[in-house]
């Protein structure tokens, strides 16, 4: 278990909690600048926060309160770097023997081919670092990090120097690779969608503070702040005046263009009150063109924009007085229903998936 | 040809950059990492003998050597005999007024390697030891063997500060840069010819070698 406590005022505002199991991998996401790397030089020791506490199975690597610093280098960590930071004149071989130069030369070597084997670099021993695509790189940095049989595994952006196909790959290798380690794994990344598809946890940060944490489902569906709901892209954020308001019977009713929307009970609303809510663009129903449903939650828009991105299109709706609703339909589906630009819609905005802030 | 010169000459090149490449690879490495807010003022005072006159260095040196100066009544106490015009004493100013020279370009090797190595080296368990002989000495070393034969081959060259604090004793202070111009105040301007065409041929030699280093320096990084 690493559990991480970091919290200061400059030069990077830091203020930020969290927990990663063994055996988990734990996603920090966040714009550019919302401290996710430092957080994890600091977990390495690399970064001096200045209120820290950095626990490893109990074991403290750093408590501020009690004084407490464990070098870096004497923090049994395996990092990988976002440029890889090979050794570039060094082998490959000796890039990730380096990580256990402390080994008797016949352990050094074993533990060494281990690693080369378990990442696929078998026969590629004796090139340098130049001679690698960046896939072969990534995984020479991997295997450096793990010869050390490290107690937490950190990963600082490391898709993001590779390109797309090679990428893909490796989230595949490393969903391979990390059901073998019964360790914490940190890994840092911009990127949504990887945190979606490699994390079991993931923590939503902003300028260095740590918003929500959760699945990355939970998170995704279900932000805590509107605030979240930005940074996962949230794209349909609305403040609307409450119409109705009842919570024992589990009633909510705000008004958004000209309907009325249910949404979920919230126990603070009054009546005339303003109350933000959202729902995620793959959230909205599409129905069809024009067609009175009768639904409660049916809403008739118009067609703006299509937007046609591989196998899915994009919409962005627009509702009588101005509000603009984004929701995402299959290409098929698209071309069945007739759907045309400036041609009516008809949405429904299921009251489940519905997100009160 | 004035052998005498050119042997003291070499002695004097040699030594130099012997004597100052440890101290100089210690400075230039703090230089290059440092946060350190004096980082500048240091700096400032290290480049001062580039931009000085030689006669103004080596009045300040001849200063601080002489008998009168502490450092110097201190050697006269110790060796009983002066500081001042003795080989020791133009080694200990050419010390000084070669740090520039053997510091810069030693702090550019070192500041050229991507902070990311070292924080791999450390994540990796390397001991500051460890990490400077396996991974910044051998990113460094074209770098640094580019600063030492900068300073040698400076050394040989170096005309006012070694007339102010030397003198021109033959056997003892008199450099070939110095007997060059003694030849050319005795009207032998054969032998400054030919020692001219020497010291011309060993700087051409350093810059080549200073050249081909740069090469290596971009080999070591793997890019080439």
């Amino acid at each position: 278990m690493l559990e991480v406590a970091l919290k200061q005022a400059a030069p990077i505002p830091l203020d930020a909690a969290f927990q990663c199991a063994a055996g988990e991998l734990l996603a920090l996401v966040g714009p550019s600048g919302a401290g996710k790397s430092t957080i994890l030089r600091a977990i390495a020791g690399l970064s001096r926060v200045a209120d820290a506490r950095v626990c490893v199975g109990g074991e403290r690597w750093q408590d501020s309160a009690q004084g407490a610093w464990l070098a870096p280098s004497a923090r049994p960590v395996g990092m990988v770097f976002q440029s890889y930071a090979l050794f570039p004149h060094l082998s490959v071989q000796d890039n990730v023997a380096e990580a256990v130069h402390r080994l008797p030369r016949e352990e050094r070597r074993a533990r060494v081919d281990k690693a080369l084997a378990m990442v696929g670099l078998t026969g590629l021993e004796q090139r340098r670092p130049a001679q690698l695509s960046g896939g072969q790189m990534q995984r020479v940095a991997l295997a450096r990090a793990l010869v050390r049989e490290p107690r937490v595994l950190l990963l600082d952006e490391p898709f993001a120097a590779v390109d797309q196909m090679t990428r893909e790959r490796l989230y595949e290798e490393l969903a391979l690779l990390r059901a073998g380690l019964n360790i914490p794994v940190v890994l840092v990344t911009h990127s949504l969608h990887e945190a979606h598809l490699l994390a079991d946890r993931m923590v939503v940060l902003a300028a260095g503070a740590s918003l929500q944490q959760g699945t990355p489902g939970e998170v995704l569906s279900r932000p805590a702040t509107r605030e979240v709901a930005r940074l996962v892209g949230f794209n349909n954020l609305y403040e609307s005046t409450v119409l109705a308001a009842d919570p024992g019977h589990g009633l909510l009713l705000v008004s958004w263009g000209d309907s009325e929307i249910a949404l979920p009970p919230r126990r603070t609303a009054l009546l005339g009150d303003r109350i933000a809510w959202g729902i995620g663009a793959g959230d909205v129903v599409v129905v069809k063109a024009a067609r009175a449903t009768g639904e409660p939650q049916a809403v008739s828009l118009s067609l703006e924009r299509a937007a046609a991105l591989g196998d899915s299109v994009h919409l962005t709706l627009r509702a009588s007085r101005g509000e603009r609703l984004r929701a995402v339909v299959t290409k098929r589906f698209f071309e069945r229903a007739g759907l045309e630009t400036g041609g009516p819609v008809t949405v429904e905005l299921p009251r489940d998936r519905i997100v009160v802030f | 040809m004035d052998w005498d010169a050119l042997r003291i000459s070499a002695v004097l090149a040699l030594s130099t950059a012997l004597l100052l490449s440890v101290p100089g690879i210690a400075l230039a490495r703090w230089l290059a990492y440092t946060r350190n807010p004096w980082r500048n003022l240091i700096e400032a005072l290290l480049t001062v003998p580039l931009i000085l006159p030689p006669t103004v260095l080596g009045f300040y040196l001849l200063s601080v050597l002489g008998n009168g100066a502490p450092l110097g009544a201190w050697y006269q106490a110790l060796f009983g005999a002066p500081l001042a015009f003795s080989f020791t004493g133009l080694l200990v100013a050419s010390l000084i007024f070669n740090l520039p020279f053997t510091v810069m370009p030693m702090q550019r090797a070192f500041g050229a390697i991507a902070p990311e190595l070292l924080d791999a080296a450390r994540t990796c368990g390397l001991s500051r030891w460890r990490t400077l002989w396996r991974i910044e000495l051998p990113l460094a070393w074209p770098g640094l063997l580019t600063a030492l034969i900068m300073t040698a081959a400076h050394t040989l060259g170096e005309f006012g500060v070694v007339l102010m604090v030397g003198g021109n004793i033959p056997g003892e202070t008199r450099t070939i840069a110095i007997a060059i111009y003694d030849r050319v105040q005795a009207f032998d301007l054969d032998s400054a010819a030919n020692m001219s065409a020497l010291l011309l041929v060993i700087s051409l030699a350093a810059l080549m070698a200073v050249s081909w280093l740069g090469g290596r320096r971009h080999h070591e990084r793997g890019l080439l």
